[in-house]
């Protein structure tokens, strides 16, 4: 299904959810509401057309001093059709925190851990949200861009 | 009667059968795992913030100290991946090395799982048969690089230099051979009452869970789920080569270790394809703003020179976009998730590590089994955990 169809059919659902759909090297972006993903996510997966059942990938991105701060970028995968496509949603910098969608794919566990643990990005309803890599008396999330990259 | 206490104990990060730095802190009802939680991070060394500060050339070095088993197939991940964002093609000779080089190591990873895997589990014999076939094939990537483990051989739009003369003929030698040694492997165990009773139904992963934790590569493929990026999403040229993707029935211990073995055969049998049908030319793509000039030139050519220093210091501008590129690495799918503000740095560079996924599947499988298990089934995972942590 190209992005006409995808991004069609999550509107035919979500018709205010799709903030933004664009296409680069081949490639699907849909930018979200932050409010909506956990529904869209449910529905991409849930939905035996789209049938996106895999999570590749879920990460936090700083853009600072751009506003909004953050994005959490999402890479799916539809095993059936042999597609992939992005959902990104950006966060406020105070405080950002978004829905998990650990109970679409189990997968978001640790990578939404590894999120809050680099970015500070906080998942709603994750059920075990600290840290991962770092010791859990660490100060400051490494990958934001205020974070100096030496000591 | 008073309710039995559980135990908790930990194993690790010290460990020999953890194949790294990994903790796992069990909680124990008398030899059976109630719960297992696995920490990790032991290995963490903010490589993809490091990544941030460097040009895009830079970063190969980097990407080389992931899964430090397998250097050949973080380096094409990761150069296939600022390819797509350039809009670079690579050309044929290219590709195809890259493919022969990038099997080789597959070969190599899965021999060094075969041997510490089955040592573990008390096999200690195939060990040194195994690591004996992977030093061939790592004296294989020392002609062709310098290196036995860092390769960063691969560029951005093609190959650091071409094949040294003579590699083909001692390639062929080795793979000649080499499926008479994956025969004697088999002896060892597939047969082995005592291998069988230690791994098959031993931490089984059905096929709807294990894709619902993002579980990738052998383990993926050994639940039953024929899901291979060289066949589905194919790259670098792989849609050329004759191959078959082996899956399991069960998903336990057992059926990943007959996937990965008959994975080494095929990567076998690709390598021989690859060898047959090698084309000629060049192996770097015809891009100045990208792409090194040729040694030679550079001591006589002021013009050479100055390029040469340009991309050196400098790197290149990549265009303002962002893109992923995930490929079959021995361990699953390792992919690499750029994002470019339009300079010569990354913005984002975040890496996909199959060992993190797989592992964080760790806890489902070994509930209600012995810590005995626990071992086999951190084994037959296959991870490296400094693509868990980076």
């Amino acid at each position: 299904m190209d992005q006409e169809g995808v991004a069609s059919r999550i509107k035919e659902k979500f018709s205010e959810s799709i903030l933004d759909a664009s296409t680069f090297r081949g490639e699907i972006t849909l930018r979200l509401r932050a409010d909506d993903i956990l529904a869209v996510c449910r529905f991409l997966h849930d939905d035996p057309e789209l049938g996106f059942n895999y999570l590749t990938d879920l990460c936090g991105v700083d853009h600072n001093p751009r506003e909004p701060r953050f994005e959490v970028v999402y890479h799916l995968c539809a095993m059936k059709t042999r597609s992939r496509l992005r959902l990104k949603v950006s966060l406020a910098g105070q405080a950002p925190h978004v829905s998990s969608v650990v109970s679409v794919w189990k997968g978001a566990d640790w990578l939404e851990r590894e999120a809050f643990d680099m970015l500070g990005i906080a998942f709603d309803g994750h059920p075990d949200l600290r840290r991962i890599l770092l010791t859990p008396d660490w100060q400051g999330h490494p990958l934001r861009k205020d974070y100096p990259l030496k000591g | 009667m008073a309710k039995p206490e559980t135990m908790i104990i930990n194993m690790g990060p010290q460990h020999p059968s953890t194949h790294g730095v990994l903790r796992v802190v069990l909680e124990l009802d008398g030899e059976v795992v109630i719960k297992a939680t696995p920490d990790i991070g032991f290995l963490h060394r903010g490589l993809e913030k490091l990544a941030e500060s460097k040009t895009y050339h830079q970063c190969i070095t980097l990407t080389d100290r992931l899964d430090y088993v397998a250097g050949m197939s973080n380096n094409l991940a990761y150069v296939l991946t600022v390819e797509k964002l350039l809009g670079l093609g690579v050309p044929p000779r290219a590709q195809a090395i890259r493919v022969l080089l990038c099997e080789l190591q597959r070969i190599a990873s899965h021999l060094f799982w075969l041997g510490t895997h089955a040592h573990d589990i008390g096999a200690m014999t195939p060990l040194f048969y195994a690591l004996r076939e992977r030093d061939e094939i790592l004296f294989l990537f020392e002609r062709v690089c310098g290196s036995r483990l860092t390769p960063a051989y691969f560029r951005v739009g093609g190959l650091a230099q071409d094949l040294p003369d003579g590699f083909a003929e001692k390639c062929r030698e080795f793979i000649g051979t080499f499926p008479s040694h994956v025969d004697e492997y088999e002896t060892l165990l597939t047969k082995n009452k005592i291998w069988m009773r230690r791994t098959q139904g031993v931490g089984a992963i059905l096929a709807d869970e294990a894709i619902s934790w993002g579980l990738s590569g052998p383990i993926l493929r050994a639940s039953n789920v024929k899901w291979d990026l060289r066949k589905v999403m194919p790259y670098s040229g792989y849609e050329a080569y004759d191959f078959i993707i082996p899956t399991g029935k069960n998903g336990d211990v057992y059926d990943r270790y007959l996937v990965r073995l008959m994975e080494m055969r095929q990567s076998s049998e690709i390598v021989r394809q690859v060898l047959d049908k090698m084309p000629g030319g060049e192996v770097l793509a015809d891009d100045p703003r990208v792409v090194y000039p040729p040694k030679a030139k550079v001591g006589e050519s002021i013009e050479a020179l100055i390029h040469h220093f340009h991309i050196a210091s400098e790197g290149f501008a990549a265009p303002k976009g962002e893109v992923y590129t995930g490929i079959e690495s021995p361990k699953g799918e390792l992919g690499f998730y750029l994002i470019s503000d339009g300079s010569n740095k990354p913005w984002r560079f975040r890496v996909r590590p199959p060992s993190f996924m797989n592992l964080s599947a760790l806890s489902t499988m070994v509930q209600g089994r012995l810590i005995a298990d626990v071992v086999a089934i951190i084994g037959s995972i296959d991870i490296v955990l400094a693509e868990v942590d980076r």
